[in-house]
């Protein structure tokens, strides 16, 4: 019997492997920022122990940083920054600090610098690290026992995920983007849908998606539940990485090409579970309640609790975000509209948000944030940010920004959002703040009406 | 790792769904150094409401949290487990649970124990109808026991024994450092290195 994509790249990766016990994994590639870090290094000193491979690793800070120029004025941020400062140099990991131009978000940066590749191993103490596997690779989040434990040994113990193929047959309609896909997969499987899968995305729609799409679309398997999510590696794949610091070169390169040829899935494969949906079918979606799988198309209203798989958490759900069963999404009013995080701060997303920008104004507080530093230079070499900023909105530095409520770029209680990021959970953007998930394309078309808009409604 | 064999305690019922770890210890939490304080965080925008469960006299003292299915979903956060056990915890009981939460919990011995549905409502109500039950979870024998009730458990044997041993994974890994060298000897020459 053949063999899936994520059982070719486990295997080539497995260790030791001995009856009874989980497989001893090698590990590529280990990212490492500051938040779940530093009680990791903290457990190496106590015990004795160095970094086996600190040329397998890399660290930025992101989580934490202002997206405003100056310092980091929060003493308990600015010391869990520090912190992570002192243990590259202790221990001697590549750093990107504030300021350095390869610093962003920790699952920009990677694929950025060509260090993601097909066929590799990838972790990080970080949910979304399953971004990464839209290169082909088997990439998941750890917490920080196993950051300590990557960073001591270079592998980890696992028992390899069932898997799963979403089959995404079809053509996105115009104006639809990957993450109303991600959006509608996971309104489909549920935020539990994926739990002990490796997904594999495939599927003519998925074929047709460019890098950034792919990774976003791998980004949020994780609210799936998944344990990683991953695209078989081709020609965009290829493209992608060329030239990129990190990718190899010369002969290497026609190597690698040769073996990352052979990451596919075979035909006579069988995963443990098989999901399939119609891309062509599909329209705006958005997220209307307090996890990413409460969600609905554009045109559609608020539901009611009742009518729901889950009424209580529906219910719940509803009082927390101050909406009414039936009312129209399109008729929800936004405070708040954020662009970027590892979901959508790449340059694609930002050309998508400007695109819709472009000569109109925006009524909403508007944060456009570049997912790094690079993305931030090409925007501004292609202009873009003069097009944020004639519309009224912030064009700010790299960070994790608003995604999460850890740096000053949060909501207040009651405020409500339209986020390109990843989690619409309670508090995730600030204590008592609304976020309703969408993709920059639908973000920026509310931050010109400030109500939930698509593209396509605008004049 | 604390060892894990058998915990007897009082059982506290959360009755929501899709308990995130953004909920049981928010984002602000998380910038502490340190591995200890942080059962001031633990739901700590919930426990805002007088209401809420863990701020009810009867559970205070409770060591044994009996959730709703999809329990510690979203981020990796690790802090979410310290917090769980810092407040008090030994146990999670739910039907379902987030796959890195589970994870964490393992490596932490805060014991994460899958139960059906009908029976983690069974037992939500035993303990509603009587804060004082004692509830016992029994690891060596994979089973949950409460009043005249009980209920087998699945955990598999290689984790089993290292919480019921208290073993650092660590330190069983390093014991294959030669397997390890032996790999890295034959991986691919174009794999990346970050210098």
């Amino acid at each position: 019997m053949g063999r899936t994509l994520a059982e070719k790249v486990w295997e080539q990766h497995v260790v030791r492997r001995a009856e009874g016990e989980p497989d001893l994994l090698y590990i590529d590639l280990h990212l490492i920022h500051e938040v779940t870090s530093p009680q990791a290094f903290d457990g190496l000193r106590m015990a004795g122990r160095t970094v086996r491979r600190p040329d397998l690793t890399i660290a930025t800070e992101d989580h934490n940083v202002p997206t405003l120029l100056g310092p980091i004025t929060d003493p308990v941020s600015k010391t869990q920054v520090e912190t992570l400062r002192k243990n590259c140099a202790e221990f001697g990991v590549r750093l990107h600090p504030m300021g350095d131009a390869g610093q962003g978000v920790v699952h920009i940066i990677g694929p950025q610098f060509g260090l993601t590749q097909p066929g590799m191993t990838i972790v990080c103490g970080d949910s979304h690290t399953s971004t990464h596997g839209a290169f082909g690779g088997i990439a998941f989040g750890i917490g920080t026992s196993e950051v300590e434990h990557v960073l001591a040994t270079q592998t980890l113990p696992a028992y390899r995920p069932k898997t799963m193929a979403i089959e995404v047959s079809g053509e996105l309609p115009v104006g639809v983007t990957a993450k109303d896909l991600i959006l509608a997969i996971i309104a489909k499987i549920g935020t539990g849908g994926g739990q002990g899968h490796i997904v594999e995305y495939r599927g003519e729609a998925i074929r047709r998606l460019s890098m950034e799409g792919r990774m976003t679309i791998c980004n949020m398997s994780i609210e799936a539940g998944a344990r990683a999510g991953m695209i078989a590696p081709d020609e965009t794949t290829f493209a992608y990485l060329k030239g990129r610091p990190h990718a190899p070169a010369g002969a290497q390169w026609d190597a690698a090409v040769a073996y990352w040829k052979s990451l596919v899935t075979d035909d006579d494969a069988v995963f443990d579970t098989v999901v399939e949906i119609d891309a062509s079918t599909l329209t705006p979606f958005v997220t209307w309640g307090t996890n990413p799988g409460q969600g609905a198309p554009l045109g559609a209203a608020v539901p009611v609790p009742e009518e729901t798989d889950d009424p209580a958490a529906a219910r719940r759900a509803l009082e927390y975000m101050g909406l009414a069963p039936g009312t129209p999404l399109r008729e929800v009013e936004v405070d708040t509209v954020f662009v970027g995080s590892c979901t959508n701060g790449r340059l694609e997303d930002l050309r998508a948000a400007a695109e819709v920008l472009r000569g109109r104004r925006v009524v909403t507080r508007t944060l456009i944030v570049p997912g790094s530093m690079l993305v931030k230079l090409q925007a501004e070499q292609e202009g873009l940010h003069e097009v944020f900023k004639a519309a009224g909105a912030e064009w700010r530095e790299a960070g994790c920004s608003m995604c999460l409520g850890m740096n000053p770029d949060t909501l207040a209680p009651g405020e409500r959002s339209a986020s390109t990021s990843n989690r619409n959970f309670e508090g995730r953007q600030g204590k008592g703040g609304r976020t309703h998930l969408v993709s920059p394309a639908v973000a920026a078309a509310t931050a010109v009406t400030g109500k939930l808009t698509a593209p396509a409604d605008l004049a | 790792m604390d060892s894990f064999t058998a915990h007897t305690g009082r059982a506290v019922p959360l009755r929501r769904s899709n308990v995130d770890t953004d909920q049981i210890i928010p984002a602000v939490w998380l910038k502490q150094v340190s591995r200890t304080g942080f059962e001031k965080g633990l739901f700590s925008a919930w426990r805002e409401d007088p209401d809420f469960v863990l701020n009810q006299p009867a559970y205070q003292g409770a060591s044994i949290l009996v959730s709703g299915p999809d329990f510690g979903t979203g981020s990796s956060r690790e802090h979410a487990v310290w917090a769980l056990q810092q407040y008090g915890f030994r146990v999670v009981i739910a039907a379902r649970f987030g796959d890195i939460f589970r994870n964490n919990s393992t490596k932490m011995g805060l014991l994460p124990v899958v139960l059906p549905a009908a029976t983690v409502e069974a037992l939500q109500s035993a303990v509603e109808a009587d804060p004082a039950l004692e509830v016992t979870v029994d690891l060596g024998e994979r089973r949950v026991r409460w009043g005249a009730e009980s209920a087998g458990f699945e955990i598999d044997d290689y984790t089993r024994w290292r919480l019921m041993e208290g073993l650092d994974d660590i330190g069983l890994t390093l014991r294959n450092a030669d397997a390890v060298a032996a790999y890295e000897n034959g991986r691919q020459p174009w794999l990346p290195t970050t210098v």
